[in-house]
């Protein structure tokens, strides 16, 4: 008999064959979440290395103790959309805040970093309007641009010529074009080519909006991304961001300076069509917020960190994404020795995503893992450790357990840099306080 | 789609499917047969991915961009040489 989900038939076969060989990747479940970097999975303590919990809020005791507060005198929920059920003082408040912090005209709060890059970029390019994204992009902008009635063309990745050479064909026609970045990629870690995009954009008189959501209280001295980090922030027209990674709960925002923007809420459908975010969340969100342009200390830890892992792995001969950033990601290309490695780590108590293609560049299977201010160096350690023993079962790495302990630099002695990538390998060992320039 | 494009520019069309067919020569095995009926997502053998960085290509060589909207109206190596003729008209 046909069903309804025969359609999903070779989706069934991949994942029952990745599952042959352990646990699926999209079906963990923690028994006990104990700490920002520690849970209970299948009996077993493991550290958890795939979280984004870049700044370990999660559990921040004034940011528990705010939500705690808010939901004993504002209630669980607001069941209802603010256009339609009205606001609260925390959303208000909350976007001002967001505007105050990155020193923009105005904020406007969504209830996920999803649904921030929906309601934006579909409000943002309408009908005689061109959307021109990178070819990476989130989910999120790639279904923004199926939700827009604006024209949508890719550009390659990170490629600013490439984006001219669209822009250049379409510079006698009428409508805005909005130009559509991140700031750290999501699956590689690898960053946007900022300067060189401003310039492009500038040149065409082109709207350029940028998703934060990895960059936010990770880069940048008061932690408001790459475009602090770059001192582009005066050349940005729009920048969205979540808070499900270093903010620590969920919610995402949309700022700009530019006049006007607030009749958005009024065309955004992800923003008039879906409840606003809770009063616990916004309390903790605002908690948050507050002190991460204060949070040095913790993002020159969490750079430390991100330097260990990356610098430990590229030692073991790992070829990793192009450039250091909390998100450190193995390329493979064999999906059987990815699944492998993947559940070796888990199994040694070590928790990391798997990420597969389509959803990866080049068609890579990536190990990917995202660091955080609150991992130890213990962590990070064992987790370079039990990486590089099963990568040498497997042949992924070519060299001997101890070189990777001292860290040292052993660029050009990497393996072979792979074919689609000629970026990765060659670089100069990143310092560990200061994230890293493109190659 | 066809009435707009009057027989004259038959030999437009050809040029394009030859470049075509030499843009996929190099990313499919020798095997693959590559005609106008050819179905791009199904009968190449290639990803996703591999279709967009094709697409990328043909951009550069025809000189054109093709809106999202469009590839995803394209399902045979005809659609595509046709996609491709009435964007460079429209870009002319
Ligand atoms: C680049 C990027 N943008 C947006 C999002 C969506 O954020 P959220 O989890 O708040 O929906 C994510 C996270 O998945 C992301 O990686």
């Amino acid at each position: 008999m046909s069903s309804i989900f025969d359609k999903f038939a070779s989706l069934q076969e991949q994942h029952a064959a990745l599952t042959a060989a352990g646990k699926s990747p999209a079906e963990i479940r923690f028994d006990e979440i104990i700490s920002p970097t520690e849970a209970m999975l299948d009996g077993k303590r493991t550290i958890l290395m795939g979280t984004n919990n870049y700044l370990g809020m999660t559990f921040d005791e004034e940011a528990v103790d705010a939500a705690i507060t808010a939901l004993k005198t504002e209630g669980t929920g607001t069941t209802g959309s603010r256009i339609a059920n009205g606001s609260y003082n925390g959303h208000e408040a909350l976007e001002q805040e967001l505007a105050d912090f990155y020193g923009m005209r105005s904020a406007i709060l969504f209830s996920t970093g999803y649904q921030a890059n929906l309601g934006a970029i579909s409000a943002l390019a309408g009908r005689d309007d061109y959307l021109l994204i990178d070819a990476d992009s989130h989910a999120s902008i790639y279904d923004a641009c199926r939700l827009s009635d604006a024209q949508v063309i890719r550009f390659r990745h990170n490629d600013p010529q490439n984006l001219a050479r669209k822009l250049e064909r379409l510079k006698d026609k009428p409508g805005n074009k909005l130009v559509v970045i991140e700031s750290i990629y999501s699956m590689l870690g690898d960053m946007a080519p900022l300067k060189e995009f401003i310039e492009v954009k500038k040149k065409y008189g082109a709207y350029l909006l940028i998703d934060e959501a990895h960059s936010l209280g990770v880069m940048g001295e008061k932690g408001r991304g790459l475009c602090e980090h770059e001192g582009a922030e005066s050349d940005i027209d729009f920048v969205t961001g979540t808070f499900s990674k270093s903010i620590g709960t969920v919610g995402g925002f949309l700022v700009s300076d530019l006049p006007g923007m607030d009749i958005i809420r009024f065309v955004s459908r992800p923003y008039m069509f879906t409840a606003s975010p809770p009063p616990s969340v916004v309390a903790s969100a605002r908690k948050t917020l507050s002190r991460i342009a204060g949070a040095s200390a913790l993002r020159k830890k969490l750079w430390e960190n991100a330097a260990q892992l990356y610098n430990g792995l590229q030692a073991a001969g790992f070829e990793l994404g192009p450039t250091l950033s909390p998100i450190v990601a193995i390329r493979l290309k064999d999906a059987e020795k990815a699944i492998t490695l993947w559940n070796g780590l888990l199994e040694a108590g070590v928790y990391t995503n798997l990420a597969l293609p389509p959803a990866t560049p080049f068609g890579w299977y990536l190990l990917r893992s995202s660091i955080s201010a609150a991992h130890t160096p213990e962590q990070i350690a064992l987790a370079v450790e039990v990486c590089t023993k099963i990568g040498l079962e497997l042949g992924l790495t070519t060299l001997s357990n101890s070189n990777k302990a001292n860290g040292a630099a052993l660029n050009g002695a990497s393996p072979s840099p792979s074919s689609a990538s000629t970026e990765a390998t060659d670089t100069a060992q990143p310092e560990a306080d200061e994230p890293a320039a493109r190659v | 789609m066809n009435s707009s494009l009057s027989t004259q520019n038959d030999d437009g069309i050809k040029a394009i499917m030859l470049e075509i067919q030499n843009q996929l020569r190099s990313r499919t095995s020798d095997s693959t047969k590559i005609g106008p009926q050819t179905n791009i997502t199904r009968d190449l053998g290639l990803d996703s991915l591999a279709i967009m960085d094709f697409i990328f290509d043909l951009e550069d060589s025809f000189d054109i961009s093709i809106p999202m909207e469009r590839i995803a109206e394209v399902q045979t190596i005809s659609d595509l040489a046709q996609a491709i003729a009435i964007l460079q008209k429209e870009a002319a």
